[in-house]
């Protein structure tokens, strides 16, 4: 028997569903108003690598209660979030620049320099369109073996320099039942995202003088809903009086951005058995 | 149909036409306009609605520490002292700090909430979660950034933290709503931690020594206080996830 199968779930009738992942047990569970689904495989032991539960849309693919021992393999996608986007422009300069396609231009480029280190990128959006925070998130929590960068502008700071966002410190991350609920996703993942943003923030603060030497944290909403290692990288400033001198810095920050995760790629080994957590 | 009769149509149609095209965005503006005056004429009910601050001349005077921006550059805050009457009960308290804090620095640049931001109310639950509930503008004026978002958040929580023990956590209402982010950035679904100190008696607050200059509580009033920058930047704090 194959060590997973796809399961297709009708969800039409449920009103709202959430998504949780069971830590430690390769499960996937969805619940919704109308029904409640798990579906576990064999625990595996402590310490195993990090496994992120594939969903996408509808389907949901979970281990087989049968599964072999999991595989690893190594961290191959990047899922770049060139945030806002749609009536929701961000921030705004005075020269009438805004965030949301300043950011959409520095996604092309952070892509090119990922795919030249050997990362498969995933966009979370191609044009002037606003997927809400949670759709962004579910981009890559489909993914397995992926890392999450939401890029910005900032309005304030000092223009020129650059500071990568984890998410601050969540509270306990299962429930009583053993669930870990979509709305605190990042959980699990937060010690490997500061690796990641400390990673990216070493780099960037070699070009970018002024820019701190760690990462942040912060309580941003788009990486709170993320089960991947996940940071926000954002530039200063929406307000400088041309946008070359953003555009001038595109081709370093995306460099420090590829740097940073072909660095933290061997600190991110993923079992091949969708729905453990580290 | 007569050339005659067709073309008096024809120009008949151009001229609804155009009329149409003329009228169409004015009304738009004035729909727009009706729609602002809704939202402005239902916060300024709430207003009215909120409990005015009672200020008590009689209040001892209290060294207050408000946390503003450290530089116009920057994205830390510095703690600045300014005596004030304040009140002995907890959300009075929190009120009359917040207002300060929105009243802003004697420096604009230093501010870390908007102008136009206003306290609408102030609620404390018996586990020391303070509810702060703000004016759309503190949503809508603040810059937007995950830095600027970051600090006026904290310059409140730090503000609390140091001014009012009873409040341990912080959550933030926009006109009276629970909102997702402050301007699309920092995460308002969860309470932000003020304290972690374990819980305690509040403490008698400080007298200030006599003869100080005289500060007044109220937002307009905290300009002309006396402010001094004591310590370093502050830290930032880390929001509570907890259900």
């Amino acid at each position: 028997m194959a060590d997973r199968f796809d399961m297709l779930l009708d969800v039409r009738n449920v009103i709202r569903m959430r998504i949780f992942f069971l830590a430690g047990a390769g499960s996937l569970a969805l619940a919704g108003a109308t029904m409640v689904h798990s579906a576990r495989c064999p625990a595996q032991a402590p310490g195993t690598p990090a496994v992120i539960s594939p969903l996408g849309g509808v389907q949901a693919q979970v281990a087989s209660p049968f599964g072999a021992p999991a595989q690893r393999s190594g961290l191959n996608i990047v899922v770049l979030d060139p945030a806002h986007g749609g009536t929701d422009p961000g921030a705004r300069g005075t020269g009438g620049i805004r965030e949301s396609e300043i950011v959409l231009d520095l996604a092309t480029q952070v892509r090119r320099a990922l795919e030249l280190t050997g990362f498969q990128v995933v966009l979370t959006r191609q044009g002037n369109e606003n997927p809400s925070f949670d759709d962004r998130s579910a981009i890559a929590n489909a993914q397995r073996g992926a890392v999450f960068v939401t890029l910005h502008i900032s309005s304030t700071g000092l223009p020129g320099t650059v500071r990568v966002y984890v998410n601050s410190d969540l509270a306990a991350v299962t429930e009583a039942n053993g669930l870990i609920p979509w709305d605190r996703a990042q959980t699990p993942f937060l010690g490997l995202s500061k690796k990641f943003g400390d990673l990216v923030q070493g780099m960037l603060v070699q070009r970018f003088k002024g820019s701190p030497d760690t990462a942040l944290t912060a309580a941003v909403r788009q990486l709170r809903t993320t089960a991947a290692p996940a940071i926000a990288v954002e530039i200063s400033s929406i307000v400088v009086e041309d946008r070359a001198e953003l555009d001038r810095m595109a081709p370093g920050v995306a460099d420090a951005i590829a740097r940073g995760a072909a660095a933290f790629k061997p600190s991110y080994v993923v079992a091949n058995v969708p729905g453990t957590l580290p | 149909m007569t050339p005659r009769w067709k073309f008096m149509v024809i120009a008949g149609l151009i001229f609804v036409v155009l009329g149409a095209a003329i009228y169409f965005p004015i009304l738009r503006r004035r729909v727009k306009r009706a729609a602002r005056l809704q939202q402005q004429s239902e916060e300024q009910a709430r207003r009215e609605l909120a409990q005015p601050i009672t200020v008590n001349p009689g209040d001892p005077r209290v060294r207050t520490k408000l946390y503003w921006a450290s530089d116009a550059m920057d994205s830390t805050l510095v703690p600045v002292t300014v005596e004030l009457p304040l009140a002995n009960d907890p959300v009075l308290r929190s009120k009359q700090v917040l207002n300060t804090l929105l009243a802003g620095p004697v420096d604009a640049e230093l501010r870390t909430l908007p102008p136009d931001a206003v306290l609408l109310a102030f609620y404390l639950l018996p586990d020391g979660t303070g509810i702060a509930d703000f004016s759309e503008a503190l949503a809508t004026s603040v810059p937007s950034g995950i830095a600027s978002e970051q600090m006026a958040v904290d310059s409140i929580a730090r503000t609390l933290e140091a001014n009012v023990p009873q409040v341990r956590r912080l959550k933030i209402l926009i006109h009276g709503q629970e909102a997702e982010t402050l301007a699309g950035h920092l995460d308002l679904k969860g309470a932000f931690v003020v304290t972690t100190k374990p819980a305690a008696i509040p403490a008698k607050p400080t007298v200030a020594a006599a003869g100080a200059e005289k500060a007044p509580a109220t937002a307009p009033a905290a300009a002309s206080a006396k402010l001094t920058p004591d310590k370093a930047p502050g830290k930032l704090a880390q929001p509570d996830r907890k259900p």
